[in-house]
């Protein structure tokens, strides 16, 4: 086995904090959807549920900036600065890392907004924010397409992991979504439960 | 000069952090919604209000200049 | 403003009075002739509309007559009309017709007896503001829209409208005329009610602002432009000036709109009989039987008791002490032989089911009230129902994006006070009334769904 050079130094350490953005990207949106529902993590106040889904994502955005940095400055594979935020523009592994590429794009649509939020309106951000489901997909399949590692042995148990998380908080939340009385029914809603125990008094 | 809490009730969805964070000056209705106190924030908690007026995730909490 | 053609209009000069009857009434609804007044008939009574060649001029006319709106908030439409000419860009003009409160029935019945009053005092109002569009505002319905679109039709031929009137219809909910749920529908959306931090003209979008005067407003002032604000004054009282629409209830009998001076006696307009010597809070006799309480100004208005109403007159200045407004005109003479508190709750139950469902007290409070006042309204309803009400109500004030929580309280709030003895009887398992028919017309509860707002 080599020893580790500089340039493989760069290599691990992209791949590494690749698994750690998805990681740290997967807790950001099963927080979003905490948040969405008014759910509370056991031991904590109401409030530390935004915030922790706030400051995670600017985590994962630190990890992903490293990620993009060491993968661009890695000698062994061509991958320029511009393909990291232009889609299918790398040399290496074209496909897969555009679709990473999208992703950070997405990514970066998000944090500006939410950061921007008090300036825009609420249906713009809304809108916005929802792009989310279609940046963690895009990461969770460049991370298959890119790298060996994600296909096979611990890496890809905490892909799965992360994927059958994101499935199941996801399928709770629209299900939940899909039982909620809409805007329009619910003081009706809220007579009729009235009214019904009143009458059994 | 001073300055008030105000709640948009339309985008207000009873998340309640606004309460956990200024218990001084907001509490919450038997269904969840601040109520917010009727009098300008003191200038001790000036700090505190920008933090549950930040951390409302429906950004329904705002702190205006009143006159 | 394409297609603008000016016609030889006399310059505002006011003077003369239209053709009335005995008392200088009615103004809005023709004294004699053929109803609905076509444009022909409009033209023959009153002449056409004068050219506003002064803007200061006309504000001035209308400040000094002391017009005030006639939607219900009764605010100077001299001061409106002003903030409106100052704003920038011009904001469209709107005619309010929604009407949703559905004890009112004046103006459906203005704009279906003199719509060119009303299309006249909206191209003055366009005139002021500056605006380039204007719209009418109008319950989706069929018979009044084909109605309003052949009068503005007849108009535009005529060549008599500087700026282009639009039809746009208002879905049926009480809250459909809101200032801001009108702006939501004129803007594209549903007409839902919306926060709105800031005062002054209602926003469709980020700089477009709307003037909104109710239907009837803008009849008086296509008469103020024409006789003068003197002539204005000639009806009502120096506090409240001119004459009014009212709609009024009472047992026997359809609902009927009349033109009143404001300021004109509660016993004059129901036809009580305001002789002294009834005790306070006993029936007052009047022409279709005993009455035992009055409720003034609508569903968002509150209950007086027969005796209390009987000395009053319709003026703000007068009822506000006692906790009411003239609102929109509407007066309903609760017979003696029904029962306040089924009333009530068959209102309050309305009300809760036309809350918009955005504000968390609004849809939790008013429903929870409405429960308790059906509660309240049957036999032996316990001391939890009362308290509970008392506590919701104390929840719902002011922290609506409306007025829906804060109007819908008052009305109940009154009901417990003018009841109290009713109550009192409840409790006993008793009940004074004896015909169990309804009284105030309140619309079949019907589930609400997202349509119904657009």
């Amino acid at each position: 086995m080599t020893g580790i050079t500089h340039a493989t130094a760069l290599w691990y350490a992209s791949r590494a904090t690749g698994v750690v953005t998805l990681l740290l990207l997967t807790a950001v949106v099963l927080l979003g959807i905490l948040v969405n529902r008014q759910g509370r993590l056991p031991g904590l106040p109401g409030f530390a549920v935004t915030g922790l889904h706030r400051n995670i994502s600017l985590l994962a955005v630190a990890f992903l900036v490293i990620h993009v940095v060491t993968a661009v400055a890695d000698p062994y594979v061509t991958i320029g600065l511009a393909a990291a935020v232009l889609p299918f523009a790398s040399a290496y592994k074209a496909f897969w890392l555009g679709l990473g590429a999208i992703s950070l794009d997405l990514i970066a649509a998000l944090i500006l907004t939410s950061l921007a939020r008090a300036r825009m309106s609420r249906p713009a951000w809304r809108a916005i924010h929802w792009l989310a489901y279609a940046a963690w997909p895009l990461a969770v399949v460049h991370s298959l397409g890119s790298s060996a590692d994600t296909r096979s042995g611990p890496v890809l148990g905490v892909l799965t992991g992360c994927v059958l998380a994101t499935t199941a908080a996801l399928a709770w939340r629209l299900s939940r979504a899909a039982r909620e009385v809409p805007r329009a029914g619910r003081a009706a809603a809220i007579l009729s439960r009235m009214s019904a125990r009143k009458a059994g008094l | 000069m001073a300055r008030r809490l105000r709640v948009n009730p339309v985008a207000c969805a009873g998340h309640g952090a606004c309460a956990e964070l200024l218990p001084e000056l907001i509490a919450l209705d038997e269904w969840g919604y601040p109520i917010v106190a009727d009098r300008p924030v003191p200038r001790g908690l000036e700090r505190e209000a920008r933090r549950a007026v930040a951390a409302c995730p429906a950004l329904a909490l705002a702190l205006s200049r009143v006159a | 403003m394409t297609g603008r053609r000016t016609l030889a209009h006399p310059p505002l000069a006011m003077g003369g009075a239209p053709p009335a009857g005995p008392g200088g009434l009615p103004r809005l609804m023709p004294a004699a002739g053929a109803v609905p007044v076509d444009l022909r008939g409009h033209l023959a009574a009153h002449g056409p509309l004068p050219a506003v060649r002064s803007r200061d001029r006309l504000l001035a006319e209308v400040a000094a007559a002391g017009l005030t709106g006639r939607g219900g908030a009764a605010f100077p439409v001299a001061r409106k009309l002003d903030a409106a000419a100052r704003a920038r860009p011009a904001p469209i003009v709107v005619g309010n017709g929604a009407e949703g409160e559905p004890a009112s029935s004046k103006d459906r019945s203005l704009l279906w007896i003199s719509p060119h009053l009303v299309l006249d005092g909206l191209q003055l109002a366009a005139a002021v503001a500056g605006s380039g569009s204007a719209v009418l505002y109008v319950t989706r319905g069929d018979r009044l829209h084909a109605r309003l679109a052949g009068a503005i039709a007849e108009r535009a031929a005529a060549g008599i409208d500087a700026v282009r009137v639009g039809l746009v219809a208002a879905p049926d909910r009480f809250l459909a005329g809101e200032e801001s749920a009108l702006a939501s529908r004129l803007a594209g959306r549903p007409a839902l009610p919306s926060h709105r931090p800031a005062r002054g003209l209602p926003r469709l979008a980020p700089g477009r602002t709307a003037l909104v005067q109710n239907v009837e407003t803008l009849a008086h002032l296509a008469l103020i432009a024409r006789y003068g604000a003197a002539w204005f004054r000639t009806v009502g009282t120096a506090a409240e000036p001119g004459s009014m629409l009212v709609t009024l209830h009472r047992a026997g009998g359809r609902p009927a709109v009349a033109e009143v001076p404001a300021g004109a006696g509660i016993a004059d307009l129901l036809g009580l009989d305001a002789r002294p010597g009834v005790p306070a809070g006993s029936p007052v006799p009047s022409v279709a039987g005993p009455v035992q309480a009055v409720l003034v100004g609508g569903y968002h208005g509150a209950w007086l008791t027969a005796t209390t109403a009987a000395g009053l007159p319709l003026a703000t200045t007068a009822l506000r002490p006692l906790g009411a407004a003239a609102g929109a005109g509407v007066l309903a003479a609760l017979p003696a032989d029904r029962c306040g508190l089924a009333e009530t709750a068959r209102v309050a139950r309305y009300l809760a089911l036309e809350s918009a469902g955005q504000c968390g007290p609004c849809f939790n409070g008013l429903p929870r009230i409405a429960a308790a006042a059906e509660h309240l309204a049957g036999p032996r309803p316990g001391p939890r129902a009362r308290a509970d009400l008392e506590r919701w109500a104390g929840l719902l004030t002011g922290r609506g994006a409306c007025h829906h929580p804060d109007g819908s309280v008052r009305f109940i709030r009154s009901a417990l006070r003018v009841f109290a003895a009713e109550a009192g009887l409840h409790e006993q398992g008793r009940c004074r009334s004896t015909d169990p028919r309804p009284f105030l017309p309140v619309p079949a509860g019907r589930p609400a769904t997202e349509e119904d707002w657009s």
